[in-house]
């Protein structure tokens, strides 16, 4: 047994971690290995990729399998990570139709999370952007999923966590681009209401997200930078281009804090210089039109390699929940204004706009999504508890990706696919031979 | 036919034989991978297709049958440009020093068959008059040690092969003839050792200097992690007598 952490680096638990191996050994794995979940890049925050007590490693799953230029469909095994297929078909103009915040997440776990990116709200989730997939069941078969074949097993494990099977390999649709830069414009929102008012007003827009001052209190509660962008057209790009390359490569990781970085860093003060440096910048650059990096527009952290240590030996917790539409405005409010009153050190909350979602268990619903990280301290369980009653009240759910650390109770609260999903993983012998510690603390 | 140039790689399942593809196709190669495991090098293949939008197809091989290797070579499309061995069998020390038909499999994988099979295109090559030969040998063949003479033996065997080659090669005219010794490579053959992570290199690197060496800057004989020669060179100075003492 040894320790693994989740990208938070908390919590840290016990688990048996099986050799890496390639797509014709994991059957093998999985009958021989009850019960276990599947791991990739380990980038779920929590323990969503621990396994209890088995954790089978998916990076040996990492060729490409096919890729048609014409359709702009590509086949891949599911340890091939976000960031090697941009960096592959970047130059060639093509992007993902969907991607998340850090592009070192693999497609499996992308899938089995059913990740989000800034597009949600037109285009849906990456499980929408996923033709099919092939799944190792609980009996060790290897099947193929799509919408027309095995659909309940598709709609389970798009967002199952991985508690239906083993992803192995998926067919993906790319989308065509004209160039690899971005047409961002830059929005103000002097509190909450302009910051909603501002995603609703930029929702036309492929991409949208606000990036909130957390530290702001009072009449300045909520103020925020919306970031709007599209993919460049060619033409755009030859405006505003001034020689730069059209399909740029992708950025490397260029500072990375060495060690774990002692816990006193992070203090309401040095955020509170972080933020206001941040939107000043924003201030600065807001109004006309400016050609962003993909990497840079879509990425922007994972330019800082292992930034998660910043938050120091206990770690931190992300906290991101979806409240529905028709409560959103109040509900944030309420959350943003005892997460200012804490005084909480969350540098990077962002909020936007998400639509509906069709795997039975995935966390998009329609509304707003709010994510802030925090710190782990001795107060920080019972305060983010006091959060999550809110959401709970609002119907609104906490993503699972993120999770380290709600209540059954929350859980049960927001997802009412759950019983139809326990009963599918009870069926297919599922609920004996795939389990994580996210799925046994909350019952899954 | 266009005048794409062509590369063979045997050995072509393996992490440096996908590596040294990969690496050939970005390059603008036709690529030809020749294996026993079929199903793996077409993994390989649909890779590197996928990415670089080139064919790339796939041969059966199997280095223990040497009384096929003439018709192997006979029934490839064409001759190829460049022929790449990355064929290499790491094997288990001990067990082979009980089971002498397991020490002679190590031996043959590793020496006898690339050597073999090298020496027929070698023959081609000069017929046509133009060629490059790369062989992945080993630092394990620089000298003997306990814990891997099998394979050290039969990769100095291999080592020295391509040494002889080069020279006859050489007085013959323009077939070039390329050693390459990777040093410890991350891949697949070492998941299971603790490799000292200053003298490890992974599989791009490995392919990336084959590439350079048989296609770009003409050196002959490579050591991939640089330092791996400072290493071997001290190692071979050490008088026998404390040598044979250390555990390595």
């Amino acid at each position: 047994m040894s320790n693994l952490a989740g990208w938070g680096h908390y919590p840290i638990v016990a688990t048996e971690c099986l050799p890496e191996r390639g797509p014709v050994d994991i059957a093998g794995l999985v009958s021989a290995h009850p019960s276990m979940i599947a791991r990739g890049h380990g980038r779920a925050y929590g323990d969503a990729a621990i396994g209890q007590p088995f954790t089978l490693p998916t990076l040996g799953l990492n060729r490409l399998r096919s890729f048609d230029a014409a359709t702009g469909l590509l086949r891949v095994e599911a340890g091939v990570s976000i960031a090697e297929v941009l960096a592959t078909f970047v130059p060639r103009g093509y992007f993902l139709a969907v991607v998340p915040g850090t592009k070192f997440v693999t497609v499996g776990g992308a899938i089995a999370a059913d990740v989000h990116g800034k597009n949600h709200h037109r285009d849906g989730g990456f499980a929408d952007s996923v033709e099919a997939f092939r799944l190792v069941t609980p009996g060790a078969e290897t099947v193929t999923c799509s919408r027309t074949v095995n659909k309940e097993l598709f709609a389970a494990t798009t967002g199952g966590m991985g508690l239906t099977g083993v992803i192995v390999e998926a067919t993906l649709r790319l989308r065509a681009i004209e160039t690899g830069w971005l047409k961002q414009q830059t929005h103000i929102a002097a509190d909450l209401d302009a910051a909603i008012a501002a995603l609703e007003a930029t929702a036309a827009s492929t991409y949208s997200v606000a990036w909130i001052d957390c530290l702001a209190r009072g009449n300045a509660l909520g103020r925020s930078l919306i970031y709007a962008a599209e993919h460049a057209s060619a033409q755009e790009f030859e405006l505003l281009s001034n020689g730069r390359t059209a399909f740029p490569p992708a950025r490397s990781a260029r500072l990375a804090p060495p060690l774990v970085a002692p816990s006193w860093l992070l203090n309401r003060a040095s955020v509170g210089a972080f933020n206001a440096l941040y939107f000043g910048r924003g201030v600065a650059r807001a109004g006309a039109p400016e050609l962003v990096h993909w990497d840079t527009y879509f990425f922007p952290l994972d330019a800082i390699g292992h930034w998660n240590r910043i938050y120091g030996r206990r770690g931190f917790v992300q906290h991101q929940c979806v409240i529905p539409l028709e409560t959103a405005r109040g509900v944030l409010a309420e959350i943003l204004d005892r997460v200012a009153r804490r005084g909480s050190v969350s540098f990077l909350a962002v909020l936007k706009q998400l639509g509906p979602s069709h795997g039975l268990m995935s966390f998009p619903m329609r509304g707003y999504t709010l994510a802030m990280d925090f710190p782990m301290t001795d107060t920080l369980l019972p305060f983010l508890d006091e959060i999550d009653a809110l959401v709970a009240d609002a119907g609104g759910r906490l993503y699972l990706a993120k999770d380290a650390r709600q209540s059954r109770a929350t859980f049960e609260a927001g997802y009412p696919g759950l019983a139809a999903f326990r009963e599918l993983r009870c069926h297919t012998g599922a609920d004996r031979h795939f389990a994580s510690h996210l799925s046994a603390r909350l019952g899954i | 036919m266009s005048d794409q140039k062509t590369v063979l790689i045997l050995g072509g399942s393996s992490d440096i034989g996908y590596a040294t593809a990969l690496r050939y196709a970005e390059g603008g190669w036709r690529v030809w991978l020749a294996a026993r495991d079929l199903a793996s090098a077409q993994r390989n293949a649909d890779d590197v297709t996928a990415r670089s939008g080139q064919p790339v197809t796939v041969h059966a091989l199997d280095v223990l049958q040497s009384e096929k290797f003439v018709d192997f070579v006979a029934q490839m499309p064409a001759l190829p440009d460049t022929v790449i061995s990355v064929i290499g069998e790491l094997g288990d020390q001990k067990r082979a020093e009980t089971d002498s038909s397991y020490a002679a499999m190590i031996m043959r994988t590793n020496f006898e068959a690339p050597s073999q099979l090298l020496d027929i295109f070698a023959g081609r090559f000069q017929a046509r008059g133009t060629g490059t030969i790369v062989g992945v040998s080993s630092v394990a063949g620089d000298r003997g040690r306990g814990s891997n003479y099998f394979y050290g033996a039969a990769k100095a065997g291999f080592s020295q092969y391509l040494s002889g080659l080069r020279n006859r090669m050489s007085l013959a005219g323009k077939v070039r003839v390329v050693t390459v010794k990777p040093g410890f490579v991350r891949t697949r053959m070492t998941a299971h050792l603790k490799l000292p992570a200053s003298l490890t290199v992974t599989p791009d690197r490995v392919a990336s200097d084959i590439y350079g060496a048989a296609e770009e800057n003409g050196r002959e004989v490579i050591y991939v992690a640089k330092r791996f020669w400072l290493v071997m060179t001290i190692i071979c100075l050490l008088p026998e007598p404390l040598f044979k003492r250390l555990k390595l």
